[in-house]
């Protein structure tokens, strides 16, 4: 077994959003070829956004990804906003990031037991779990639903939300209507750190990478939806700066370009960028469920993402009670923008790592270009070389074990494929 | 657990994951469903993929390659019925905005090697390929309906899905009228309901993301808008959205644009 070439591929990827495969060829250890392909088509946004109205750009990017619109909504309203010259404060910069953190809490659910879970236990989906793990997947499910009732009070919906705006919302709520959340995110909250204990005692391979993390960061607060973009070694940027720091190339094998750093290589975004960056400003109860999980001042086993996914979700509990508590209804929903001929930059932290978007707009408020670039795409390389980094010392295994330990490895980035533009495909081939 | 629950598949084209999503957000119904279906194909949430044929198979995602060209004929042919759910099934969504455009053009704008990227010059929807038995609206679709919609077919009867406009929903919400009360342009009067009338009850204009409603009076709406200003620019902007290539807001930002 140990000389003879092999194939391993998956042609589609489940439990992944989007369309992806992978392909990988090895002898032995050795690993021949990888590729991590995405092949969802393209559907061409940054094209025909040229000629739409600035103020159009948060709906219509929204609709990049049904996962996570907020992200979309919010890195598109912080562009425009920047462009325009405006910076929303008090209750409404209070508002825009209550909404992300119902974003937080429904994806990470959706990821930790319906995504993820299943992986370190042996099934093929939650639902083929829930007969074994009936309260867990039970909890998932409640978790989601909390989420997506921060997302629908807020937004008018959970997917798509139509209140937000660049300046602000069409409509804020009151404080009673946000009072009502206050008990299900009470028991979200202590419902994740239930998840945070349980999903701390799952089997975790051991395999630790020393990455690149890259987040954005915040002097006050774990930052969401605005901040500095920073990493582990030294970068310390406006978000203005993307541009001079990270490049994008274009693969054959991948309908998404990849990012990397101008003067390295790979770098790794999302939920462990964020802990190893920012961990000392989590909320306490946050700090205490990370501490009994076993989580340092950094973690870098891919594998247990899954913990500090939950982590964040007991802190974005935690920081929409905070904003629920300290909430004064705004005088006017939104704060007005008018467009002048410039280019706005704007990020924020989406569920799976920073999401970049520029625009440039005419003196009419139309945009002229744009440019977006979704975390999973920037994740792209990472991926490719944790799997580079994963098969050797574990050639032994059969196909169908190290193809399953592949696709998880892949999981772990909660790749987002309809926004890097749509598909996984996992093929592995041994000479 | 009976073997002989229906087998239910669900098959994503060019989209945005947020209708099939939809499904996995009915977080109530969703263990009951899978005990009264089985939940055959479903790559979002499972890598069990179970072959076919299937009872019922619900389309996301628009017609976009050469490649998914293909693909929907052999859904077709494996699927005893066929329901598409959402903008981009049903019209193409926000990506047939390149049916206007020059889809070579998109390409350089977007890729630096063009030719790595394989795409068709259109976003078509599903029913320009095979038939469809019933198609689900809405830019992301309604759960309420989503649920609708299987239960029916469980029990082989007819969705009751009214083709009415948003300004219904509005109605029976008791909201005012955002047009008439506060000068607001709103797509209501054209646009099928389904959603619960959400922006008007935000202080917003119906945006269109159902698509048009049944007989839609596109003339009359673009005369109230163009009292209240909004110039035929915005107008078309405002038709070509999600369901930009339906044929009714088709027609009509043809028209407007021409003018």
């Amino acid at each position: 077994m140990s000389d003879a070439e092999r194939e391993i591929a998956v042609d589609y990827l489940a439990r992944v959003e989007g369309e992806g495969a992978m392909y990988l060829k090895l002898r032995g250890d050795e690993v021949l070829d990888l590729r991590f392909k995405i092949f969802e088509p393209p559907r061409f946004f940054e094209a025909f956004l040229r000629g739409r109205r600035f103020s159009e750009a948060p709906d219509i990017t929204a609709r990049i990804c049904g996962i996570c619109p907020i992200a979309y909504q919010t890195s598109a309203c912080n562009a425009m906003e920047a462009a325009a010259g405006v910076k929303l404060t008090g209750g409404l910069r209070d508002l825009r990031r209550l909404i992300y953190c119902g974003e937080w809490i429904e994806s990470h659910a959706l990821h930790v037991f319906f995504l993820h879970a299943p992986d370190f236990l042996g099934y093929e989906s939650a639902i083929a779990m829930a007969s074994d793990y009936p309260e867990q997947v039970a909890m998932g499910l409640r978790m989601k639903k909390i989420g997506n009732a921060v997302m629908s009070l807020l937004g008018g919906r959970e997917i798509h939300p139509i209140n937000v705006r660049v300046g602000g919302f069409y409509r804020v709520p009151t404080e009673r209507e946000l009072e009502a959340l206050v008990p299900d995110l009470e028991w979200a909250r202590d419902a994740a750190v239930a998840t945070t204990r349980w999903v701390s005692g799952l089997d975790f391979p051991d395999f630790e990478r020393d990455y690149e993390y890259v987040a954005l960061s915040h002097p006050d607060e774990y930052a969401i939806h605005e901040g500095r973009i920073v990493s582990n070694r030294g970068l310390d940027i406006a978000v203005e700066e993307w541009g001079e720091h990270f490049e994008e190339s274009h693969v054959s094998w991948s309908n998404a370009l990849h990012a990397r750093r101008k003067d390295g290589g790979a770098y790794h975004l999302g939920p462990m960028a964020r802990y190893s960056l920012n961990s000392q400003l989590l909320t306490p109860m946050a700090r205490a469920a990370a501490a009994e999980a076993g989580l340092g001042p950094t973690c870098t086993n891919p594998f247990r993402s899954i913990v500090v996914r939950s982590v964040e979700m007991v802190f974005a509990c935690e920081e929409a009670l905070r904003l629920i508590a300290s909430y004064r209804r705004p005088a006017t929903p939104f704060v007005d923008v008018e467009p002048r001929a410039v280019t706005g930059h704007g990020a924020s932290e989406a569920p799976r790592g920073t999401l970049y978007h520029r625009y440039s707009v005419n003196s009419d408020g139309l945009i002229t270009e744009a440019h977006i670039v979704p975390p999973t795409s920037q994740n792209q390389l990472s991926i490719e070389e944790d799997l580079r980094a994963y098969v050797p010392g574990r050639s032994h295994l059969s196909d169908e074990e190290l193809q399953w330990q592949l696709e998880q490895a892949i999981r772990c980035y909660d790749p987002c494929i309809s926004c890097a533009t749509h598909f996984l495909d996992l093929t592995v081939e041994r000479e | 657990m009976s073997p002989s629950r229906p087998k239910l598949a669900v098959w994503k084209f060019a989209s945005c994951d947020g209708c099939q999503l939809t499904l996995l957000d009915a977080e109530d119904q969703l263990i009951e469903i899978a005990g009264a279906v089985d939940i055959a194909y479903f790559p979002e949430a499972s890598r069990g993929m179970v072959e076919g044929p299937y009872a019922l198979s619900l389309v996301e995602g628009s017609i976009t390659t050469a490649h998914d060209a293909a693909r929907i004929q052999e859904v077709r042919r494996v699927s005893d019925t066929v329901v598409t759910i959402g903008a981009c099934a049903t019209a193409g969504g926000i990506q047939a905005l390149r049916n206007w455009g020059d889809v070579d053009e998109f390409l350089s704008v977007v890729y630096a090697h063009p030719e790595y990227i394989e795409t068709l010059a259109t976003s078509t929807p599903i029913s320009d390929h095979v038939e469809v038995d019933f198609e689900l609206r809405g830019c992301p679709i309604s759960k309420h309906q989503l649920l609708e919609t299987i239960d029916a077919f469980l029990h082989r009867r007819k969705p009751n899905i009214p083709g009415h406009s948003v300004c219904v929903e509005c109605k029976l919400r008791g909201t005012n009228c955002v047009m008439v009360a506060q000068g607001i342009p709103c797509m209501g009067p054209i646009t099928q309901a389904g959603c619960g009338a959400i922006c008007p009850a935000y202080d917003r204009g119906c945006y269109g993301c159902f698509g048009p409603a049944e007989s839609p009076n596109i003339a009359s709406l673009a005369s109230w808008w163009g009292q209240l200003g909004i110039s035929d620019g915005d107008l078309v902007r405002a038709l070509r959205t999600f369901n930009a290539y339906a044929p009714e807001f088709r027609e009509a930002s043809e028209a407007y644009e021409r003018r």
